[in-house]
């Protein structure tokens, strides 16, 4: 096989495809010798085809995938819903993908899955859905990654939507992932950001890598839908407008494709009362500084006065302090509330990953060198031992409590 | 029984940085590891083989330099190594990946289960795995924190949940995605790591495989990254000292409207 990118003899060595790669996969032994491409740092991304002046990369076109990319309309939102509650997630997308429907001039459509989850489908018209998609069936109570997948997978080979969001949650990434597959889409996973080419009108979908520590913007300009999964509380929730109309469209499915080989047998539910940190708007999270399980209460205790989720390091779930669905990190979660309190946390490289994207992050530490401080917006040198119980004291006053 | 584990190698995050004058990625001298949730996925293939027999394979798509991945591998224990390494994969995004991993292992042939870690930490996607499954239209349990039984037909394991967990029953084969809580992975023994030096790992390419052209690399990889930079620099901000019964008081002014806000 040839390889996909050449030099060619039209190249004067001016180095500026060595610049130009984001990856680091060209480079040139001396000055104004020959550059080399390492094809196994080579992602193809056409950067240096870009910046040659002298039209001397070749680059091979992608054969297009012969799919009428026009006849793909509107924007699609999957309506998360947990026991017939719909998740908050569902209307950030909703929210993001009006503005995204306005701008491409389509409908922006909710697809809801459930049982006895009619009454829904209005929440949704009222959050900016025009049209609510809705499969209602007892196989659809909760979610099963086969189950829900077959159904997406039919009614996007059916329905063909332009755009495809959904939450970057836990059910959403293992449902997507299993529907972009089938219907040969391109899928962006955590996206932070998204936006229309004004000129190709694609979707540009912004999300960070490498824990956060590079962003990256990925098209999918030959295939249809261009899917992704977004990161919880980046985009804004859509406001409730009850007088808002929109279509209801009842779908039929066959049977043989609610079947589910790997099946759930029950669902235990955490002890822990603001468990999915993934949604709090406000976060507590001790670290290696809290020293004893005890004294997670006095995180508990100030989470409870402010209404905020507890999260951890990974010292502190490893010590067994706190569940390990708490971590913040590399190896936990990533969250991205509107404030995150850290509280005897160092702040090392693996933790920022999982919490560095929040709007203001509180420290607490006794430790003046701490790393966390580089990040926080508001920082306490000092013991938290001293600081909490006053800072706790201090909310109830203030907020009435 | 024959587990097969698919392992990523991955730059150590902490290494990863772009370089201000050209911004563009810096990756000399950057230190390979096993993408740490892949660890528990060996570890846990390794756990399954004391109980059950069989063996571990590892299975790696990478450049060249992944074989030493594969090889950290069999030192902590796995059985034997695969190597997935052609320039024709190059540019592969998840849907390629999952793709020529599933040729990959559809070629090994009498597997039983097929274990992944969450996410990889470069890319983060969490969407090889589930992948992997679709294209050999397997099912999957995700996010596994324990696996509770397993014989030569089913497997019965706890799936972490954003509001708890699920026990799940399903039949094998099938592909599981650890997390983190699953177990604490081993250290490589001496004779892992005599195994590890002596071990052939083959290198197989998109031919081997009997990949369709159309499927794998750029060709078969519906998304293209068009750009990289990095983030706005986060400023570190106010850092405040002095008596706490002062400081306290000041923070939670500043803070107050926030919280209020946020609270809706
Ligand atoms: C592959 C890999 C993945 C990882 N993934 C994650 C991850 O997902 N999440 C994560 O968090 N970590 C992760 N880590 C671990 C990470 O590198 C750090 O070890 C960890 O975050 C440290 O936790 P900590 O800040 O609580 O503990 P430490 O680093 O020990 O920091 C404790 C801090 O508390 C302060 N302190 C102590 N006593 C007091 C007091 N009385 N008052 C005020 N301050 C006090 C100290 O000054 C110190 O700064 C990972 C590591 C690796 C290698
Ligand atoms: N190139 C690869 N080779 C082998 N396994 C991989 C590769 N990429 C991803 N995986 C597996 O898929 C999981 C999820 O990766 P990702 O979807 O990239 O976040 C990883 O933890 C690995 O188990």
């Amino acid at each position: 096989m040839s390889d996909p990118i050449k030099i060619t003899e039209k190249c004067v060595f001016c180095g500026m495809c060595v610049k130009a790669c984001p990856f680091g996969a060209i480079t040139q032994a001396q000055k104004k010798t020959a550059p080399v491409i390492d094809l196994q740092k080579c992602t193809l991304c056409g950067s240096c085809v870009v910046a040659c002046k002298f039209d001397a990369i070749w680059m091979k076109e992608k054969s297009s995938s012969g799919i009428d990319l026009a006849s793909f309309k509107d924007v699609w939102v999957f309506a998360e819903q947990h026991e017939g509650v719909i998740q908050s997630i569902t209307f950030e997308l909703l929210g993001e993908g009006r503005k995204l429907a306005d701008s491409l001039g389509m409908k922006l459509c909710a697809v809801l899955l459930g049982n006895n989850v009619q009454a829904r489908a209005d929440e949704l018209i009222a959050r900016g859905a025009d049209k609510v998609y809705l499969v209602d069936r007892p196989e659809l109570a909760y979610f099963q990654d086969e189950s829900y997948a077959n159904v997406l997978i039919e009614l996007v080979k059916k329905h063909k939507p332009n755009v495809f969001l959904c939450g970057a949650s836990t059910i959403g990434r293992s449902l997507v992932s299993r529907v972009a597959v089938p219907v040969n889409a391109g899928l962006t996973a955590d996206c932070t950001g998204l936006a229309i080419d004004p000129v190709t009108k694609n979707l540009l979908q912004t999300r960070p890598a490498f824990g956060g520590n590079i962003m990256a913007t990925i098209e999918a300009p030959n295939s249809r839908p261009q899917m992704s999964t977004v990161r919880h509380k980046v985009m804004k929730e859509a406001e409730v407008n009850p007088a808002r109309k929109g279509e209801v469209c009842l779908e039929t499915i066959a049977d043989v494709l609610l079947q589910c080989r790997a099946k759930r047998l029950k669902f235990i539910p955490e002890v822990e009362t603001t468990t999915n940190i993934a949604e709090a708007n406000i976060i507590v999270a001790g670290g290696r500084g809290m020293q004893t399980a005890e004294h997670f209460g006095m995180l508990r205790e100030l989470a409870d006065v402010i209404g905020a989720g507890v999260g951890a390091s990974r010292a502190a779930v490893d010590s067994n302090w706190i569940a390990y669905s708490h971590q913040v990190g590399q190896t936990g979660k990533t969250v991205c509330p509107k404030i995150y309190i850290a509280v005897g946390i160092s702040g090392q490289i693996q933790h920022l990953a999982g919490m560095q994207s929040s709007d203001i992050i509180v420290a607490i530490n006794k430790d003046p060198d701490a790393p966390i401080f580089k990040v926080a917006t508001y920082g306490i040198v000092g013991d938290l031992f001293t600081i909490l119980p006053l800072l706790t004291r201090e909310f109830k006053k203030v907020l009435g409590k | 029984m024959r587990y097969v584990v698919c392992i990523k190698q991955v730059p150590e995050t902490t290494d990863v940085k772009i370089n201000p004058e050209t911004n563009t990625l810096m990756r000399d001298g950057v230190v390979s590891i096993i993408n740490p949730f892949d660890m528990y996925a060996i570890e846990e293939g390794l756990r399954l083989k004391a109980k059950t027999g069989g063996t571990v394979t590892v299975l790696s798509m990478g450049p060249p330099q992944a074989d030493a991945a594969l090889r950290e591998a069999i030192a902590m224990g796995a059985d034997d190594g695969i190597l997935l390494s052609d320039r024709a994969f190059a540019g592969s995004d998840t849907w390629a990946t999952s793709y020529t991993i599933a040729m990959a292992i559809r070629k090994i042939g009498n597997f039983d289960l097929i274990l992944c870690g969450k996410q990889a930490s470069d890319g983060d996607t969490a969407q090889v795995g589930p992948g992997i499954a679709v294209h050999l239209d397997l099912p999957q349990i995700t996010y596994v924190r324990k696996i509770e039984s397993i014989d030569d037909k089913t497997i019965v394991a706890e799936r972490l949940m954003e509001n708890g967990y699920e026990v799940i029953q399903s039949p094998l084969p099938c592909v599981l995605t650890v997390v983190k809580e699953i177990n604490e992975p081993r250290l490589p023994s001496l004779k892992g790591k005599m195994a590890a030096k002596k071990a052939v790992i083959p290198c197989w390419k998109a031919v081997d495989l009997q990949c369709d052209p159309k499927c794998i690399g750029m060709e078969g990889s519906p998304t293209k990254v068009v750009k990289i930079f990095t983030p706005p620099a986060r400023q570190g901000g106010e850092v405040m000292k002095g008596e706490p019964s002062e400081i306290v008081p000041q923070l939670v002014a500043k803070l107050k409207d926030a919280i209020l806000g946020a609270s809706h």
